[in-house]
């Protein structure tokens, strides 16, 4: 069975919890005891049935403000594949945790409400998204029973959404017309849209492409160097040292010329154990690796670089400036780093960029050189998501406090 | 519930058999967890209290350091009312793996005064907080691996791989740091821990699924067994000298297993007639009770149970 990662964006108003009630309850998600605590608070807040949006409600102050606070992730599935849902809020200042979300999705699914259309947040998610990598966007157009199930309201959306999202380059872009709130062309298509010949929003969650995003080459940042316990009775090649890591990229094989970054030593795979993307390597030489390093492919390796110039996404309270001092962990190498120079920030909604800033704050994004204290061996983040990226860590609060996408194109000072 | 010609034709899908693409990446992102928090704190620790989840967790950091040994120790906080079958193989397992045991004693909490005494037949569950938080702090682990899944509670949804406690072992929901990619950030000052969860993304389905692929063994009391039970409310509470039938119950044998392995006063048994790993997935499927909905009477108090015992410093 595949696994199909999926972000969700969308503010409370357009009805993104009852959405996802929807897909969880239609899809038997959902266990009889957690239907009935959810017809329970219903009727104690004074409504009928099952109010759906009452399935995602997390935290006890979400409940109190009727909002989402933090990322918060379900999980279902159906006989075709099984998902993840990163559910995001979808307020400006929650940035950080819609870039959260789309880190580690595959597919966003961006709501909107059909009387109001593109909103200037369905911009920022959508903009989000593209930067994060995701090749695909779903446009739930939802709330279509208020907009008396036009065809021509949901084209209107779907045109201007379309020439968005490919201002944004975004390669894969699908609308569909629903209604969270009677389930129609969520799971089970909807008997109003006789003029919509495409999938329910499941249907397509459920065929469309899965992407993948590491490439061929091999990448194995080293988490572990591991010696084999005293008395193992490993055989002859029993004495080496393993390492240990995840896959970033390749799949390794014996006798695969590599080369360890950022000292630039060569060997070759000598075995390979353990079941990909977790695994573990032995090289035919003893040479001095440890965590940290990266062991690629001899032909095809990263750019080791002494400075690293990136798109960061700032989490952080304090907002960041040049000459700031920060931690920055790239694969599994943490490096004392300086930001030297701010190139530009770019406008959330568009992605267009503004020049001659001073600083970024909480949930901006800019483009940010950093001189680090060693080499990190950097891919392009378009290339590859792991080498071609790095969280930032504040050296005081231990906080993460920004998540950084490499870039190798020049970038004007 | 006889289910086995549908058991066969399931199960004759090698993708379900098989260590499939889902189970292989839930499996290397757990093992990546484990290692990145073995490398970067310098004392960690396994919660590991016999049940299913931890006995997957104790499993997956041997495969995580093979051909090396497990790093680091592990703990089991004991309520003292544990089901005696589930100790027995405890220690038969920790010796197997070659790891130490640490045991936070609830007993002993309640013997130095530490936390009140419930009586002896009252619930120990919520006292199982201050001897945890007491042994992280007496051993100074910094960080605790503990077999929590995001799909058991709504709480838990929201929580975070890596989860950071304060000094006083407290949980901030709206204060977490951002997860990004699979970047983990495990730093801590002096007296702050982590709790890491490398199953959070797994159901209940996948675990079950994943015992069956590696052949893993669990206390027997997973699978169905006869047992002499009362119900109690709307739970079977299998009969012991702490859980003795209170007046107008009356005790009878019933063929049951066990979805969670907890404290005996609260952790109550379902009728089952599965026997294998196969059984029980099968079961599972068909079932429409969470695993903590329907034998965990101490997650019924409140709509906000789990989180106001997660943010005291419960696991």
């Amino acid at each position: 069975m595949e696994l199909l990662r999926f972000a969700t964006a969308g503010s409370v108003d357009d009805g993104k919890s009852t959405l996802i009630g929807r897909l969880l309850h239609d899809t038997k998600a959902l266990f009889d005891d957690v239907i009935d605590a959810v017809a329970a608070t219903t009727a104690r807040r004074g409504g009928e049935g099952l109010d759906l949006a009452l399935v995602t409600d997390g935290l006890r102050a979400e409940r109190e403000q009727g909002i989402t606070i933090d990322v918060a992730y379900r999980y279902f599935s159906t006989p075709l594949r099984s998902f993840v849902i990163a559910d995001t809020p979808g307020h400006v200042q929650y940035t950080r945790n819609m870039v959260t979300g789309a880190s580690t999705s595959d597919v966003a699914v961006i709501l909107v409400d059909a009387r109001h259309g593109l909103r200037e947040q369905s911009r920022r998610h959508a903009a989000l998204s593209a930067l994060l990598g995701i090749q695909h966007l779903v446009l739930a157009v939802n709330k279509m029973d208020l907009v008396d199930w036009s065809e021509a309201r949901f084209e209107e959306i779907r045109a201007e959404f379309a020439a968005f999202a490919e201002q944004l380059h975004v390669p894969v872009v699908t609308a569909i017309p629903l209604c969270a709130l009677d389930g129609g062309n969520v799971v089970d298509p909807s008997p109003h849209t006789p003029w919509y010949q495409g999938p329910t929003l499941l249907e397509h969650l459920e065929t469309l492409e899965i992407p993948t995003h590491d490439h061929d080459a091999l990448r194995l940042p080293v988490q572990v160097v591991i010696k084999p316990a005293v008395g193992s009775g490993a055989g002859p090649t029993g004495e080496r040292r393993w390492y240990a890591g995840s896959l970033a990229g390749g799949l390794p094989e014996v006798g695969d010329e590599i080369v360890v970054l950022p000292s630039g030593t060569r060997s070759r795979i000598a075995a390979v154990e353990g079941n990909a993307p977790a695994v573990r390597i032995q090289l035919e030489h003893e040479l001095d690796v440890s965590r940290g390093d990266v062991i690629a492919d001899a032909a095809d390796a990263p750019h080791t670089v002494p400075q690293v110039t990136a798109r960061v996404a700032w989490m952080g309270e304090k907002p960041l400036r040049t000459g700031n001092h920060v931690l920055i962990k790239h694969g599994t190498r943490t490096v004392k780093a300086v930001a030297t120079i701010l190139h530009d920030r770019l406008d959330v909604t568009t992605l267009e960029r503004e020049h001659g800033v001073d600083e970024l704050a909480l949930n901006e994004i800019g483009t940010v050189t950093f001189i680090t204290a060693q080499s990190l061996p950097v891919d392009d983040y378009a290339t590859n998501r792991t080498t071609g990226s790095f969280i930032v860590i504040d050296e005081v609060s231990n906080g993460t406090v920004g998540a950084g996408m490499v870039t190798l194109e020049a970038v004007p000072a | 519930m006889t289910v086995i010609d549908q058991t066969s034709a399931e199960f004759a899908d090698p993708d379900r058999l098989g260590l499939d693409r889902r189970l292989r990446e839930l499996e290397a992102h757990a093992i990546f967890v484990i290692r990145e928090v073995a490398a970067e704190c310098e004392r960690p620790v396994l919660l590991f209290s016999g049940g299913k989840d931890s006995v997957v967790m104790l499993h997956l950091a041997k495969k995580a350091f093979e051909p090396g040994v497990i790093p680091f120790p592990v703990m089991h906080v004991d309520t003292g009312h544990n089901f005696p079958e589930v100790i027995e193989f405890r220690d038969r397992l920790v010796e197997q793996m070659g790891v130490r045991l640490v045991v936070a004693s609830v007993q002993d909490a309640i013997d130095e005064g530490r936390v009140s005494d419930p009586g002896p037949t009252g619930s120990r569950n919520r006292l199982q907080t201050q001897p945890l938080l007491h042994e992280i702090a007496k051993n100074k682990f910094d960080a605790a691996f503990g077999g929590a899944r995001r799909d058991e509670d709504k709480a838990r949804a929201k929580e975070r791989i890596l989860s950071f406690r304060d000094m006083f072992g407290q949980w901030d929901p709206k204060n977490q740091r951002p997860e990004l990619w699979r970047y983990y950030n495990p730093r801590i000052r002096t007296g702050e821990h982590l709790r890491a969860f490398p199953l959070s993304d797994w159901t209940e389905l996948d675990i079950w699924r994943y015992i069956a692929v590696d052949d893993i063994e669990l206390p027997a009391m997973y699978y169905a067994h006869e047992r002499e039970v009362v119900q109690r409310d709307g739970m079977l509470l299998a009969t012991s000298a702490v859980t003795p039938p209170l007046p107008g119950e009356t005790p009878f044998v019933e063929t049951v297993r066990y979805r969670t392995v907890g404290d005996m006063t609260c952790t109550g048994a379902v009728r089952s007639d599965a026997r294998t790993p196969l059984e029980v997935l099968t079961e599972i499927e068909q079932s429409r009770i969470t695993e903590r909905g329907a034998t965990r009477a101490d997650d019924k108090f409140s709509e906000a149970a789990m989180e106001d015992r997660k943010r005291e410093g419960y696991f």
